[in-house]
């Protein structure tokens, strides 16, 4: 196990170059242009526009801003944004406390929610239980984000007027207070995330259980007396987690990622936003330097992911 | 409208007959800008007045928090590298320039004096410079004195093309000297009637000399004032998250007795027009809400809820289309819509006169637009009395039929019209917009009633405005048959926009189609007027061109004016605001109160 | 875990079972024989083909145009003239959605099979063969979950869409364009989750049983490994459908899809989104419209995994 952990890390390396090197090709060559406001506007001479594009390298071959980028970025220097002209690493920095306490939350929320409906589901198929947790799944993910977020803010902050939908970075106030503030305003978008992953999690949760509920090893350990608690928790749910640990790896990078349209729903401050931003904006460091830290984290939640299968299930090795 | 028409309209102005307000509004009509209407005024000598305001408040703060919503964030605070107004309103809030435009085209001065004129010495006679007196007693929010120094710094900032400053155009041509300590002279290289460019509005935020005087030049994007604006304006700087929010807090040395009123100001940004319609209308959130693009259905339920209204401030955009006269078919040389092909059906004349005659403008106003635009059809936006006799034959299908009929173009089997085996059928492109696709619809079913068939393309906004040269859905490209977007006109001296009909300015593959002439259309009519206007000095009489010359595209059907778009803004029923259409929406944030 | 062997065989089978089994019929019929004791799954089977009948052959027996626009018919709730009311242009809901319908299922089904096809595929090679092909098979994994979707999008639709149109014609070009886009970014999840089964699959007795016999890789995978691993597959799948029709509308709000006034479900819920307190069946009916998609393609699902499930004896 520990020289596949081994090889694994060191093949990561070369594995996040190769993918740095796509990703700047990618966007290189995709469309846009950074500048393009600058091109209608009658003030700005076209001498002015190429002195600017000169200044950030645009218009030198790709390879070459690539190998600029990779000695920047190794040195600890990610470049800033050719829009805000603020360093990137301080405009991931500010959004990171908004994006993980909403997003986050709603991840774990979404756990919270799929791995007992799941179960409970699972041990009694097609139960009155099963049935409306089973539609209020599939309502769940049929229903894209910004519907059910303009629903949410039709009735709680239109009609009832109990919630805040505007999503403040910087509430003033502190204590108690703070917390309150937090709250009231992080309810609708961490529900409408965190439902619609539950929703789909749900599903593979119950999907992974029926598939282990009737095998011979939970026969036997009711046959032995054990009590149903201990023989799904114990017995049933731990093998059933493969699946569940697959997708949730997957997951934990777009945690960090951000909910893009949520995010602009509620105008909350994250990665997302900027992400969506940079991209319509064609801000290539700030792209580069967020799917960067992204396949980071990808490559890092998988190989977690491939570890715990041989914890979850002994009979995998490693070879 | 003649030279003589205008000069008639100015002396009734100046003999009291013909109220100012009107003036301008008749200029603005035929395609002009308020403030241009007004400096022509101006230069006949006839003194702008103040626009009534009422200021309540007796005392300097207590206002409490202003909070507004600007739904596409600034991303940068320093007015000479702003992309597009979100950045220049952000900056507004901490820089002023020396004078504003208001909504009725008069100049109000800020951290001028007063405003330069004939009488007061302020303009030469051979409208060769302006003489500014600068206001005494004004300092930077560090404390430090306003001074002639920091106008001449800003100028040599900007024009410096090392500096990449984006309002270069403005301040390269001409030249500032320092009279005295609050003195300055703006000299033009050729007499400028129009003079009310550098130092004025968007374009003519002053920045300190002792913060930014090292950073000129090439250093010009390191300096740390560029994201911590140091200012003489209403409120001094607190934080700034880019894209995000700006923040700021009352400047209690502010320039201008018992101003600002509000205690703090927050902008918010981010997300789209519908909810921050919603955020000032329904549930209050936020005090005011820039740019309402939505259907004026939906914002008239909004105010029902009686927490907030839509105002409505008249500017100089139109929305229009224009009709590609060239191939954007077939390639030559590697180059589609190429200036020397020709358009199978719109270079025919009839047929753009068809076309002209297809967009139900009436109903695109009432149902889509509402009180947010106002059908307009030939670049004459103005009241119902001035309208031409034309406009009556604004939709009418049949005569659209009875002229393609006329030139050749059968109905075919399937309904849509052919002629030598070539169906009219177009590719009809604009940028990703909810209301722009309603408008499509509704110019698709007028002209599928005539036999002609559209295909509807709507372009990502980002990729449609870019310059970007690899890409063939910029509307620089017009790699289509018919395209859709508004145009702004801001700028008091017109020959910036007069350029854009002009032969040598056609955009093509030689000049990587940076070309401002978007259409690709030629007239030497319009060249020769061109011309004559760059050597004209009389304001009046080039202006009669530029309305000459704005009429040419239109009536050979080039261009098909659709709506005439004003301002739409959601203000909180207890906040009072001073906006403008000709000049940033903050330009007169030190007006704005709140009433309990 | 999928496929360990049952508690006793011979307590849940029935004389029927071991009848057929013993008279050779073909697995397929088998698997058939098996799914239409499923009952739900058989009813969703026909309500989907209802729903593609409708969608086929609706507009030309609707004769209601989707385009005509009415202004003073605008929002209005259903009616005789307009069953499902219409939309703030005065056009017929009923007609838009019998006609955005044929895109919405199409995209849809196509992009769900294409992106579990892929990811089974790729999923199955890569469970089955370790060392560096498994570990190349996960790079490319990790690189398309890393890439930013949008830039790529702009990308390959600005690359390919005039070769594809001019290939296949605008309309079919279009179609293909956005299917292999749509899939193109769904198919990792599904990927990782079937290697992840093969994974504890292939250590198994019964695996192993068809090993010593001398099944070869291919055929352990086909019949052995792969029917036991459809389970998250067949969730994946049902999640994909609708995640599909509403990528469309994403797209086609980024003006990458179809013209914004071909209206797909997903475009039709979108524009209404807005109108939801005046005039909910405009986003009504098109959600109902997923929402009994994936609920049929579930059900669908369902009795095929029971039906080609050889450890439940039916």
């Amino acid at each position: 196990m520990g020289s596949y952990i081994l090889r694994r890390l060191m093949i990561a390396l070369p594995s996040l170059l190769g993918i740095s090197v796509v990703l700047f090709t990618v966007l290189a060559l995709a469309p846009g242009d950074p500048f393009e406001e600058l091109a209608t506007n009658p003030n700005v001479p076209a001498e002015v526009r190429l002195l600017l594009r000169a200044k950030f390298g645009l218009d030198d071959p790709i390879w070459e801003r690539y190998v600029r980028w990779l000695m920047a970025m190794l040195h600890g220097d990610w470049g800033f944004s050719f829009i805000s002209r603020v360093d990137v690493d301080q405009l991931i920095l500010q959004r990171i406390p908004a994006t993980l306490a909403v997003i986050g939350a709603s991840q774990i929320l979404a756990l919270a929610v799929a791995l007992p409906v799941g179960v409970l589901s699972a041990v009694r198929p097609y139960s009155w239980f099963d049935r409306i947790a089973s539609t209020m799944a599939f309502i769940g993910f049929s229903l894209p984000t910004f519907f059910t977020g303009i629903l949410l803010i039709l009735v709680f902050s239109i009609k009832l007027d109990w919630l805040p939908f505007v999503f403040r970075a910087d509430i003033s106030a502190t204590g108690w207070a703070w917390w309150w503030e937090q709250t009231k305003q992080s309810i609708m978008p961490i529900t409408v995330l965190g439902l619609f992953q539950g929703a789909s999690w749900t599903r593979y949760v119950r999907s992974a259980v029926l598939d282990v509920v009737r095998l011979d090893y939970v026969n036997t350990a009711r046959s032995k007396g054990l009590a149903e608690r201990a023989v799904i928790l114990k017995h049933v749910v731990r093998n059933a987690l493969i699946p569940v640990v697959t997708l949730v790896a997957l997951q934990m990078p777009a945690v960090f990622g951000g909910a893009i349209v949520t995010e602009q729903i509620f105008r909350i401050p994250g990665i997302g936003s900027l992400l969506i931003d940079a991209i319509l904006r064609n801000d290539t460091p700030v792209i580069m330097a967020v799917t960067f830290v992204f396949s980071c984290l990808v490559i890092l939640f998988n190989l977690i992911a491939d570890l715990l299968y041989g914890w979850l299930d002994p009979r995998i090795s490693y070879r | 409208m003649q030279e003589r028409e205008i000069h008639a309209l100015i002396e009734q102005v100046r003999s009291g007959e013909l109220p100012r307000r009107a003036f301008i509004q008749r200029l603005v009509g035929v395609g002009l800008s308020a403030p241009m209407a007004s400096m022509l005024l101006m230069h006949h000598g006839i003194a702008q007045t103040q626009q009534a305001f009422s200021y309540k408040p007796t005392k300097r703060g207590g206002g409490g928090a202003l909070r507004v919503l600007w739904w596409q964030g600034a991303t940068l605070l320093q007015p000479h590298f702003a992309n597009g107004t979100k950045d220049q309103e952000g900056s507004r809030i901490f820089y002023e320039p020396l004078a504003c435009w208001d909504t009725e085209g008069n100049l109000v001065p800020i951290l001028a004096a007063e405003i330069p004129s004939r009488e007061n010495g302020g303009l030469s006679a051979d409208g060769r410079s302006v003489t500014w007196k600068l206001k005494r007693g004004v300092n930077w929010h560090d404390g430090q004195a306003f001074t002639a120094d920091d106008c001449v710094f800003t100028w040599e900032y900007a024009k410096d093309p090392a500096t990449a400053a984006v309002t270069n155009g403005v301040y390269k041509d001409v030249k500032v000297d320092k009279i005295d300590s609050h003195t300055i002279k703006v000299t033009f290289n050729k007499p400028t009637p129009f003079w009310a460019t550098a130092f004025v509005a968007a374009e003519g935020m002053v920045i300190p000399k002792h913060l930014f005087g090292p950073y000129i030049g090439g250093k010009s994007r390191d300096a740390p004032n560029n994201l911590k604006p140091v200012g003489t304006g209403p409120y001094k700087f607190v934080d700034f998250k880019p894209g995000d929010m700006v923040r700021g807090e009352i400047n209690t040395n502010y320039h201008m007795p018992n101003r600002p009123h509000f205690d703090s100001i927050e902008m918010k940004g981010g997300g789209d027009a519908t909810s921050a319609a919603r955020a000032v209308l329904q549930t209050g959130e936020y005090d005011y809400a820039w740019n309402l693009q939505v259907e004026d259905e939906v914002l008239r339920r909004m105010e029902d809820s009686g927490k907030g209204q839509v105002f409505i401030v008249p500017s100089g955009d139109i929305e229009f289309i224009q009709l590609n006269p060239t191939d954007p078919v077939t390639e030559i040389d590697g180059e589609r819509s190429h200036p020397k092909s020709k358009h199978f059906a719109f270079s025919d004349p009839a047929v753009r006169e068809a076309m002209s005659l297809l967009a139900d403008r009436k109903s695109i106003q009432e149902f889509i637009y509402g009180r947010t635009g106002i059908a307009t059809s030939n670049f004459l936006n103005n009241p119902p009395r001035y309208r031409s006799p034309n406009t009556k034959l604004d939709f009418n299908i049949d005569r659209a039929n009875q002229l393609l009929e006329a030139a050749g173009w059968k109905k075919a089997a399937d309904g849509i019209r052919e002629k030598a085996g070539k169906k009219l059928r177009f590719v009809y492109q604009t940028s990703v917009n909810s209301l722009r696709q309603k408008e499509q619809a509704v110019v698709k079913q007028g002209c599928q009633k005539a036999g002609i068939d559209l295909e509807l393309k709507s372009v990502t906004a980002s990729v449609f405005f870019s310059s970007d040269v690899a890409n063939p859905d910029t509307y620089g490209k017009f790699y289509a048959d018919m395209q859709m977007y508004t145009t702004t006109m801001t700028q008091p001296d017109p020959e910036r926009f007069m350029d854009q009909y002009t032969s040598w300015e056609v955009a093509s593959k030689a000049n990587k189609w940076q070309g401002r002439n978007i259409t690709r259309w030629t007239s030497e009519e319009y060249d020769k007027l061109f011309h004559q206007a760059e050597a004209e000095l009389d304001p009046v009489k080039r202006t009669a061109m530029f309305i000459a010359m704005n009429d040419l595209p239109v009536k050979a059907n080039i261009v098909l004016p659709l709506i005439s778009r004003p301002r739409v803004r959601g203000v909180s029923l207890k906040l009072t605001t001073q906006l403008t259409g000709w000049d940033l929406d903050l330009s007169m944030l030190f007006n704005w109160f709140r009433s309990a | 875990m999928a496929g360990s062997t049952l508690a006793s065989a011979t307590a849940e089978s029935k004389p029927g079972g071991a009848a057929a089994r013993a008279s050779g019929v073909s697995p397929w019929a088998e698997a058939w024989r098996r799914f239409r004791r499923h009952k739900l799954a058989v009813a969703s089977l026909v309500v989907l083909a209802l729903m593609v009948l409708l969608v086929v052959l609706g507009p030309s027996l609707w004769k209601v145009a989707i385009n005509d626009i009415d202004f003073s018919a605008r929002l209005q709730s259903p009616s005789m003239a307009h069953p499902l009311g219409t939309d703030d242009l005065g056009q017929d809901l009923f007609a838009r959605m019998l006609y955005g319908g044929r895109i919405s299922l199409a995209v849809g089904l196509a992009a769900m099979m294409m992106s579990i096809c892929v990811g089974v595929a790729v999923g199955a090679v890569a469970g089955i063969s370790r060392g560096s092909v498994d570990a190349a098979l996960m790079w490319l994994t990790d690189l398309f979950l890393s890439l930013p979707q949008l830039p790529l999008l702009l990308l390959v639709i600005y690359l390919f869409r005039e070769r594809l149109k001019s290939v296949f014609g605008p309309e079919v070009g279009v179609f293909l364009l956005i299917v292999v886009v749509i899939g193109a970014f769904r198919w990792m999840p599904v990927a990782r989750l079937v290697r992840a089964q093969f994974f504890s699959l292939r250590e198994k007795e019964f695996v192993e049983a068809a090993r010593a016999l001398g099944a070869s890789t291919a055929r352990q995978v086909v019949r052995h490994i792969l029917p036991n691993a459809l389970g998250p597959v067949i969730v994946a799948g049902t999640i994909d459908v609708a995640a599909a029709i509403i990528a469309e509308s994403t797209l086609s709000f980024l003006g990458l899809g179809f013209p914004p006034d071909i209206p797909t479900w997903g475009r039709l819920l979108f524009d209404a989104k807005d109108h939801m307190d005046i005039a909910a069946h405009w986003a009504l009916f098109p959600g109902a419209a997923i929402f009994l998609t994936v609920l049929t393609i579930n059900f669908v699902g369902d009795g095929l995994r029971d039906a080609l499930d050889p450890r439940k004896v039916l």
